[in-house]
């Protein structure tokens, strides 16, 4: 992996998203930041990304419905889903809808790296 | 010794009181099987006592009546045969007193062949006399020397002169038997009045009774009108003797009287009175026999009823107890599953809280968790020498505590304490605080929510902790009715001088009439699946318990309010502690 990957960070939390994305940054990552899922969507309309994280609750359009969308285009993209909610039902419904995996907030930068590494890795082979 | 007894004693009282608390049971309960036992033994009892009552008295009548006809019956005809044989023996001392003229009768020989005739073909005749008009009897056959004997100042002769026919009462006379005498009078060829005299035993009058007093039970005799006993009665006393009890007076036909007589015997006297003769027919018999079949039958009834009201009493008793005992225990069944409920409920309240809860510090835990990681990454890389970059990261971390602190405060002010904690408490304060724990929702939702408060609203005392739980209650109802981008409107405004209201309006789906009837009521919910059916319901009581009011006004697509009055000081409430 010579090139860095590109991440779209989508999230309404900004100092979340932009933290994330100078830490990201740091290690070697490309990330663009999205803070509404209307966002997202266009530029994912306009952009190549490589990987997508993703917070599921969002004002106006939802996780969920931005992953659909993003889908429906790009179905090969991979989808790594956040979540606040100290519940695992939503992500694993995201799980059903075709996301890589879900992650509880607070994030371990680390697992979050190796999840991404791991959904790259499976989408290749 | 008394000490070792009184230890006894103070023992005995002490397993008793233990008992008697074991017993013990609400008033309410006691009063209701009472009732219920009253009742019962009422609706039960009386029919019963009532149709004994009556069956008894049918019963006697009947069982006297058909014991008493064929007595009747038997007097009667007696009495008729006692007529008819005194009607004949007159009819032949009469014949002879016409057949014969008083010269051949006067004539001793003639009245003596006369006699022996009149002996042979009756029987019972002692003699036989003809006595002229100055009352001397001028021809006698018989075993006293009578002959020539005056008769004139007797009374039974003037009797015969005047009424032409006499029939004495019994007497001793020949060997000392009892006998009546009976006498015609005649005229002879010159006009001239004179008298056939007879006598009798009353061998005879015995024969005619005796039928009736077969069995050693019944007593029969005769009685004259002056009560003298004209025949031997086996309880009270031989021919001539008085006897003891007057007999109603009455007409010749047959009579029945229940009596006691002198020696304290209850009896029945049965009797009829001649119609011709001074004469009247006696039976006597006692009440215990010729009633026994009713004394039998009532006794079997008595029993029978004694033992129909003791069991109706028992099973009165018992199944009254055990139907009490049940109600009683499906009450406390009730009470203790609506205590599970409101618990249960309080607790879906925390779970829906503690998921609010934890999207709302997650969020700002996310923040911090980058911050600090990102400040470790720049001490990592060795950049941390731009201190404006560092400081700004620690505030930002200081800010998300920050936000935290508010949500835990929060929280604290929401913990439910158990029973009514009364402190002073601005309302709208209190709904802003809980609209907060829905802030993240309803900016998610695009939801406008409006204040519309009165900011002079007084202070009331009253329970935050349950007054938060109610409005948010309300406004988790009122957010699930509203679509994405709807309106909710929280208002309060002082009502009267001694309360305050608040109001909670949502322009959502809103509900039908028949919904808004029942809302309050537990276990009723429209969120099929996922509803308790108890929010509303507890909302209520919580309010009741706080002296307050709430009141839901509802068009469905248009939206619902509801409406809560609260009093500043509490009912019952005396001083804050």
């Amino acid at each position: 992996m010579n090139n860095p990957i590109k991440v779209l960070l989508v999230d309404d939390e900004e100092e979340f998203v932009t933290t994330l994305a100078e830490r990201l940054e740091m290690r070697e990552f490309e990330p663009r930041i999205a803070t509404s899922g209307d966002q997202a969507i266009s530029m994912v309309e306009g952009e190549k990304f490589d990987l997508i994280v993703l917070d599921l609750m969002m004002p106006g359009i939802g996780g969920l419905e931005v992953m659909k969308q993003i889908k429906s285009a790009n179905p090969d993209m991979p989808v790594i889903l956040l979540t606040g909610q100290g519940s695992t039902k939503e992500g694993m419904a995201g799980m059903h809808q075709g996301a890589f995996d879900f992650l509880m907030k607070p994030l371990d930068i680390e697992e979050l790296i190796s999840q991404i590494h791991e959904a790259l890795g499976k989408q290749s082979s | 010794m008394a000490d070792k007894m009184k230890k006894w004693l103070d023992l005995g009282r002490q397993i008793l009181d233990r008992d008697d608390k074991k017993k013990e049971m609400p008033r309410r309960y006691r009063r209701l099987r009472r009732n219920i036992i009253l009742l019962m033994l009422a609706v039960t009892l009386i029919p019963l006592a009532i149709m004994a009552a009556t069956n008894a008295i049918q019963y006697q009548k009947n069982i006297k009546a058909e014991r008493i006809k064929p007595i009747r019956a038997i007097v009667g005809k007696a009495a008729h045969s006692f007529e008819l044989f005194l009607e004949e023996r007159l009819s032949a001392i009469h014949f002879i007193s016409s057949s014969y003229s008083f010269e051949i009768l006067s004539k001793q020989d003639t009245l003596h062949r006369i006699f022996r005739i009149l002996r042979e073909e009756y029987g019972g005749y002692v003699d036989l006399g003809i006595i002229n008009s100055d009352g001397t009897q001028i021809a006698y056959t018989g075993p006293y020397d009578l002959l020539n004997k005056n008769y004139s100042t007797q009374q039974w002769f003037n009797e015969a002169r005047v009424r032409g026919v006499y029939i004495s009462d019994v007497f001793m006379g020949y060997r000392d038997l009892p006998h009546i005498a009976m006498a015609v009078q005649n005229l002879n060829d010159q006009g001239e009045s004179w008298i056939l005299r007879a006598t009798m035993d009353t061998q005879k009058f015995e024969d005619l009774i005796s039928p009736m007093g077969m069995d050693p039970i019944t007593d029969a005799f005769i009685v004259n009108s002056k009560g003298i006993l004209q025949s031997d009665s086996r309880n009270y006393g031989n021919v001539l003797d008085p006897f003891p009890m007057k007999i109603p007076s009455g007409d010749s036909s047959t009579h029945v009287r229940e009596l006691t007589d002198p020696e304290g015997r209850d009896i029945v006297m049965v009797y009829s009175r001649l119609i011709k003769h001074d004469f009247t027919l006696v039976m006597i018999l006692p009440q215990k026999n010729i009633f026994q079949p009713w004394h039998t039958l009532k006794q079997e009834m008595s029993y029978m009823f004694v033992a129909s009201v003791i069991a109706i009493v028992l099973v009165i008793f018992s199944s009254t107890h055990l139907l009490v005992k049940r109600i009683r225990e499906a009450d406390e069944k009730r009470v203790i599953a609506f205590r599970e409920l409101e618990y249960t409920q309080k607790l879906s309240s925390i779970g829906r809280l503690a998921a609010g809860v934890a999207h709302e510090i997650n969020n700002p835990l996310a923040i911090i968790n980058e911050k600090a990681g990102l400040l470790k990454d720049l001490v990592d890389h060795d950049k941390h020498h731009d201190k404006e970059k560092l400081m700004r990261g620690v505030s930002q971390i200081l800010q998300s505590v920050d936000r935290c602190r508010n949500i835990t405060h929060r929280l604290l002010g929401f913990a439910r304490r158990i029973g009514v904690q009364y402190e002073m408490i601005d309302i709208n304060e209190i709904l802003k605080d809980t609209l907060g724990f829905l802030e993240k929702e309803a900016h998610h939702r695009n939801l406008n929510i409006e204040f519309n408060f009165d900011e002079q609203i007084p202070k009331i005392s009253s329970d935050r902790g349950q007054l938060q739980q109610v409005i948010l209650n309300i406004l988790t109802n009122a957010f699930a009715a509203v679509q994405d981008g709807g309106q909710i409107v929280l208002s309060t405004r002082q009502k009267e001088d001694q309360n305050v209201a608040l109001a909670i309006r949502d322009n959502g789906h809103g509900m039908t009439e028949e919904t808004m009837r029942q809302i309050f009521e537990p276990f009723f919910t429209t969120k099929k699946g996922y509803g308790t059916g108890l929010g509303l319901s507890i909302t209520y009581g919580i309010i009741k318990k706080l002296g307050g009011e709430i009141k839901v006004d509802s068009k469905i697509n248009q939206g619902t309010t509801f409406t809560i009055i609260l009093p500043k000081t509490p009912p019952g409430e005396t001083e804050n502690e």
